[in-house]
């Protein structure tokens, strides 16, 4: 952007400064810290200018928005078009509970819905399980069969609303139920919209509920990739996830060198597995997290767009530009949130929100202050979802596209960013890419090493909380309302699923189950015959118990 | 490997015929958040600790037979998926069952103030909220538990 000379002007214009204007005033009072930092750790320079972008291209490195390499946003209009979707994830206690709390956050504005199931659906079994006890509607809504689906979409048209699911060792199952809903409804697959986060790697290196091991969990994602690019069009198949490995204490740039190493194992499996990249790289997403670095985050997301921008291009040679639109889910950093002054949550939440709309996100989930606490109330739920329509109709941030493009310092870590997640790839591409380098432990290790990193320099005082290592109180908070999952939920929900098993026919269930292993154990794909078994209101538990049996299981290796 | 216990051997020796501290940090339920586990493992390691971490997923039975076979002083749990009001009590119980009362039952998670006062009642020790220093944690355990033999 700017040639030789003129950065070798601007080189000497900034000696000069610090010689006559900065070390003067210095040497009389001198800086805050020692060293500044992002919250990641990287160190930032007092000031940036054009001799930092010598290398800087316009057109090749930011371009217009809608355009390759995407830097600048993937639509052309962004949000003068039309607004990030407001989506709320959203899911506790029995289905009609989270079924009436979906209807109220319409009611209130909000543009799509976002289901968080129960830690049992989440591992694969069923709420009358062992090991699904005390755990029932806690941490998301049970769901265990198809009849808990339909009550859990009840009088919402799923032709005009999109959902996405949180869910990945059974998504396919949930998918599945999401379809059987949408068929009762008069709705076809192929007019349908959602997503399903479906990313396993990121379970092994982070989320951490998985069921099966690598390799076969690869291959039912395939088979979704497969199935959903010639049955549900407009699904999003896989939302790509930095969000977790994120919050289990990456930094930044591990967040996006890993998540973005996903990605191309996932086009790499769909490839191998003989589906034409454009045929469903289109349909790829992501989601990341906004932590609380405000520019790092900024120049996360406008970094990780050019660098899927130009894998696609030129290491899969995709020709669909839809192939080499990242399109991202945002959610603000749950692991940010403090237990202590809860409502200063909301100002942090607040923050975060603004740095994923400048960071040009297609959807956007703000924390509730209350969640270090509990599942969000009522109020709390509110007030998050009214930070986002703050941002969106009063701040004027919406109104002009990629505002902070241009500026010295953003362009800047925005290179830095890429630089250093693409030295990272490089390395996973060495260990035989994402799925050898998760067997070695090598993302997890890194993780692990950051996040305790950060928490000594926490412990040390040199990052700061507030309310917490800074400005704290001595005395007791003040209480905020706490929302409470009924015990009775979890007796109620085993008593359903009970009742669903004892009506169904018998002999169909058997033969669908014998179906799910014959199906696992051949090169069939799998979704049609998931398809067939929830219809019979097979549940979540007895599908994935299939599985299990012809696919083994995955255990934590359990280092620290 | 797979499943296998994770133990960390810190450098520092313990005194002189004195065992050093042995602490379980065990994930009882099915939440996969391991961060807040594995900080609190590597702190205690680093503190001089014998530290035996389970992994994820544990029922209770898993957890208190690893504590038999590691003959530890400590247990210390954490729950952040809402399952604690069952699974804490329930590891105590055990313990309880196999004679092993003096080992000292702690946890932390996402644990609403309201619950505390019942969880100590059935027999948890002390529960660590979001935001407690490492080094609270550390200096408790070295003040609370004392080594056997």
């Amino acid at each position: 952007m700017y040639n030789g000379k003129k950065t070798k002007a601007i080189r000497e214009h900034r000696s000069r400064w610090e010689r006559e204007r900065l070390k003067p005033l210095l040497s009389k009072a001198p800086e805050r810290l020692r060293r500044f930092s992002t919250v990641s750790d990287e160190l930032i320079s007092d000031l940036y200018t054009p001799a930092d972008l010598e290398e800087f291209e316009f057109s090749r490195d930011l371009g217009f928005p809608g355009e390759y390499p995407f830097t600048r946003g993937v639509q052309p209009s962004m949000y003068r078009g039309r607004l990030w979707t407001m989506r709320q994830f959203s899911g506790f206690g029995s289905a009609e509970d989270t079924n009436a709390r979906y209807h109220y956050l319409l009611s209130q504005g909000q543009t799509g819905l976002s289901v968080a199931f129960h830690f049992p659906t989440l591992m694969g079994y069923d709420s009358d399980h062992e090991r699904a006890r005390g755990e029932v509607g806690m941490c998301g809504v049970a769901v265990d069969s198809l009849k808990d689906m339909e009550i859990l979409f009840h009088k919402i048209p799923l032709d005009r609303t999109t959902t996405s699911m949180t869910i990945n060792a059974p998504a396919a199952i949930l998918l599945a139920m999401y379809i059987a809903v949408a068929e009762q409804q008069g709705v076809s697959s192929k007019k349908i919209g959602g997503t399903i986060q479906n990313d396993i790697l990121k379970e092994y290196i982070a989320q951490h509920s998985w069921i099966f091991p690598p390799d076969p969990s690869v291959r039912i994602i395939t088979d979704i990739l497969a199935y959903c690019a010639d049955h549900v069009p407009k699904w999003n198949t896989i939302s790509i996830s930095g969000y977790h490995i994120r919050e289990a204490g990456s930094t930044a740039v591990q967040e996006l060198a890993f998540t973005i190493a996903d990605g191309i194992a996932y086009v790499q499996a769909g490839v191998d597995a003989g589906i034409p990249v454009d045929k469903f790289a289109p349909r790829l997403s992501y989601f990341f997290n906004a932590h609380m670095d405000f520019f790092e985050e900024i120049a996360k997301y406008r970094a990780a767009r050019r660098m899927w921008a130009r894998i696609m291009r030129e290491r899969f040679k995709a020709r669909d530009e839809n192939s080499w639109k990242l399109r991202f889910h945002t959610q603000t950093a749950g692991v940010t949130l403090t237990a202590q002054q809860p409502m200063n949550n909301i100002v942090r939440v607040a923050l975060q929100g603004l740095m994923a709309v400048l960071g040009g996100t297609q959807s956007l989930h703000t924390n509730s202050m209350d969640e270090t606490l509990a599942l969000p109330t009522e109020q709390a739920v509110t007030i998050a979802l009214r930070t986002q329509q703050i941002l969106a109709e009063e701040s004027g941030v919406a109104n002009s596209i990629d505002p902070l493009g241009g500026s010295f310092f953003v362009e800047k870590q925005t290179n830095e960013m890429e630089e250093k997640a693409t030295a990272y790839i490089r390395k996973i591409d060495e260990m035989g890419g994402m799925v050898e380098a998760i067997k070695r432990g090598y993302p997890q290790r890194e993780i692990i090493d950051a996040s305790y990193h950060y928490q000594r320099l926490l412990e040390k005082g040199e990052k700061k909380v507030v309310g917490v290592n800074c400005y704290a109180r001595e005395e007791e908070e003040l209480p905020i309302p706490i929302l409470k999952i009924d015990q009775e939920v979890e007796r109620k929900q085993v008593a359903r699923t009970r009742e669903v098993r004892k009506k169904r026919n018998a002999k169909r269930v058997a033969s669908r189950i014998d179906a799910l292993k014959d199906a696992a154990l051949s090169r069939q794909n799998l979704m049609p015959v998931i398809l067939d078994a929830v219809r019979e209101y097979v549940t979540l538990g007895e599908i994935c118990d299939a599985f299990r049996e012809t696919m083994g299981t995955y255990t934590d290796p359990a280092f620290y | 490997m797979a499943g296998a216990l994770a133990k960390g051997r810190s450098e520092t020796r313990p005194r002189k015929g004195m065992r050093k501290i042995r602490v379980l940090i065990g994930k009882p339920g099915l939440d996969g958040h391991d961060r807040g586990a594995k900080i609190i493992a590597r702190a205690l390691r680093d503190a001089g600790v014998e530290v035996i971490y389970t992994g994820l997923h544990q029922t209770p039975e898993m957890i208190v037979n690893a504590a038999v076979q590691e003959d530890v002083d400590a247990i210390g749990l954490s729950i952040l998926s809402g399952a604690h009001n069952y699974l804490f009590p329930k590891v105590v119980d055990l313990l309880r069952e196999k004679k092993m009362k003096k080992v000292v039952v702690f946890g932390g998670g996402i644990i609403p103030d309201d619950d505390i006062p019942s969880l100590r009642k059935k027999g948890v020790d002390r529960i660590f909220t979001p935001g407690t220093p490492l080094s609270e944690i550390v200096e408790y355990v070295n003040h609370r538990v004392r080594p056997r033999g």
